[in-house]
């Protein structure tokens, strides 16, 4: 964790403006940076020769509308070459059309695991090569993960005849 | 003159060899895969969804269902980042006796791939020598939670109960007796000529591409990267264990296998550690507000009355603030992402499924392989869609 925090001061140092806050719970960093700075950030981190997080581990969203209206993207950090992880975070502020550029480019990985966030909250990521639906099918309606999204909440009825059209176009 | 065009066809959902509901778009040029789209969804419950509505001991059954192969797994890393949310130390015996079966878990999982995978390619006699050692781990399991897939075995605090009597004599005596079946499957497969026809130098990712992809466990160790989560972040005293995380380095479906096969002897060396060093003392964490108390104090002290209905009936209520664990399950790192708000239930429940992130890397390995490569690359990855579509 010691060497987290240096990087942390790194960070400050080099995007003074864009690092938001910091905070440690139970030995875990996180580190808010602002959203139009995010990918900055992150090729810096995985190509500096102190940090190295050569590994995205996860990439998710986080709905906290009903707490202070906005949504968070979250990214998992993880260097193997120096065994490290570290938490961003970026805040959403826009709760009608949620936007965030794409990790694509730094980390291949991020493509699904931004294709599951669209399907999930409806966050739009500027620049993916494929932002379609990937767990719940085409044509579905509402994003499931969102706290306003009911548990049991039932699809429109006539959604089976537009994926047997669907399907008898594809066909 | 010749007139050539792209054939497009449709592998699953229901297809024997894609392991689960996957579907493959597979764009063929004669018999060589052009392009390869995997769709996925076809087994999504929305489990993250129901979490959220669950209080965190509700939570555990539904983790049961994520790798429905190596469910101890699943149960341990969920349960692990509830207690580091929670703060609450773990007893020696509980944290050993999860080793145990994770291990044993481990070695299952694996036999179930080494079945389906050698089946796929051909090899049938292999499967039913593995699945007669899965039915003894299961067996176990069995003893010991009264389950046999679905254990739920994993409690916040410690364990649902201590091990039965005659529990460590069953696994040493498996444990004595499986090196036997390994050099069985050994010289059924490994050095097969046509078992090694069909494997070496197919499906091949580099270290640098298996790293940007994503790639973990035992897939990325075949491709040279020397990466463990049970070596690098050690949980449940896996550092007081003496094993080896086997790394091979031509990242094909063959060095896949290799690091599997290596990966169940070394499971099998740390079982049989924790079984001849397992601690005695009690299970369960000395915590009245995480672990239930035992059912003799229900009945007959007024204080364990109350903690009983306090638990059952309030929940657990970690403090607000958010963690992220990863173990090493039998497919690659499993994280969980939790996020508290201060009540019963957690406000996020996010799970990073290692087949998920996994599967991602399929097309760029079969991509302008042959179409009977296919089988041989998903079996060597390893997939649960159970996992996948959560």
């Amino acid at each position: 964790m010691s060497e987290n925090i240096l990087i942390v001061d790194k960070l400050k140092e080099k995007f003074s403006d864009s690092i938001e806050s910091t905070k440690v719970f139970r030995g875990e960093i996180t580190v808010v940076v602002k959203k139009e700075s995010i990918v900055d950030v992150c090729s810096f981190l995985r190509d500096n020769k102190s940090s190295k997080f050569n590994y995205l581990s996860d990439l998710c969203g986080v709905d906290k509308l009903a707490i202070n209206g906005t949504f968070e993207v979250v990214y998992h950090l993880y260097s193997i070459t120096f065994n490290n992880r570290l938490r961003l975070k970026s805040v959403i502020a826009d709760s009608e059309n949620p936007s965030i550029d794409t990790m694509c480019p730094v980390w291949p990985t991020a493509n699904w695991h931004e294709r599951e966030v669209y399907d999930m909250f409806g966050i739009v990521f500027d620049g993916h090569p494929n932002l379609k639906r990937i767990l719940t099918p085409e044509g579905f309606v509402g994003y499931p993960l969102r706290k306003d999204y009911p548990i049991n909440g039932r699809q429109p009825e006539n959604l089976k005849e537009i994926y047997r059209k669907d399907y008898d176009r594809n066909v | 003159m010749s007139n050539t065009e792209l054939m497009t066809i449709n592998m699953g959902p229901s297809h024997p060899s894609t392991h689960g509901v996957l579907r493959l778009l597979l764009e063929l040029d004669g018999e060589t895969i052009v392009k390869c789209t995997p769709d996925i969804g076809y087994l999504h419950r929305g489990v993250e969804k129901l979490c959220e509505y669950k209080t965190y001991h509700q939570c555990i059954p539904l983790t049961d269902r994520l790798d429905y192969l190596a469910p101890m797994s699943n149960n341990l890393g969920y349960v692990l980042a509830v207690e580091k949310l929670l703060d609450v130390e773990v007893t020696p015996r509980a944290e050993y006796l999860r080793v145990i079966l994770t291990e044993l878990t481990r070695i299952s999982s694996h036999l179930l791939w080494l079945a389906t995978h050698a089946l796929d390619i051909g090899a049938m006699t292999v499967y039913f020598y593995a699945f007669r050692e899965r039915e003894t781990i299961y067996d176990i399991f069995e003893m010991v939670s009264g389950q046999r897939m679905n254990i739920s075995y994993v409690r916040i605090g410690g364990l649902a109960n201590d091990v039965p009597g005659g529990f460590v004599e069953r696994v040493r005596d498996f444990v004595e007796k499986f090196p036997k079946f390994m050099d069985d499957y050994d010289g059924l497969l490994t050095k097969n000529k046509i078992f090694m026809n069909r494997t070496i130098g197919v499906g091949v990712i580099k270290k640098e591409e298996a790293i940007a992809i994503g790639l973990s466990g035992p897939s990325i160790r075949a491709s040279g990267v020397t990466w463990d989560v049970r070596k690098n972040e050690p949980y449940s005293s896996y550092d007081e264990f003496d094993f080896i995380a086997p790394v091979f380095n031509n990242g094909d479906v063959y060095d896949r296998y290799l690091v599997r096969m290596e990966e169940m002897r070394q499971s099998n060396e740390i079982i049989r550690q924790a079984i001849d060093r397992l601690p005695g003392g009690s299970v369960n964490a000395d915590s009245k507000e995480v672990v239930l108390p035992p059912k003799e104090e229900v009945y007959n002290t007024m204080e364990g009355l109350i903690y009983h209905f306090k638990i059952l009936t309030e929940g657990i209520k970690p403090p607000e603030g958010e963690v992220y664990f990863v173990i090493e399950a039998p497919k690659g790192e499993l994280g969980y992402y939790l996020v508290s708000d201060g009540t019963d239930k957690p406000y996020r429940f996010r799970i990073r499924p290692p087949s998920f992130v996994n599967m991602e890397a399929f097309s760029d390995m079969v991509e302008g392989q042959l179409i009977a490569d296919v089988v041989a690359v998903i079996g060597s990855l390893d997939i649960v869609l159970g996992e996948i579509d959560r």
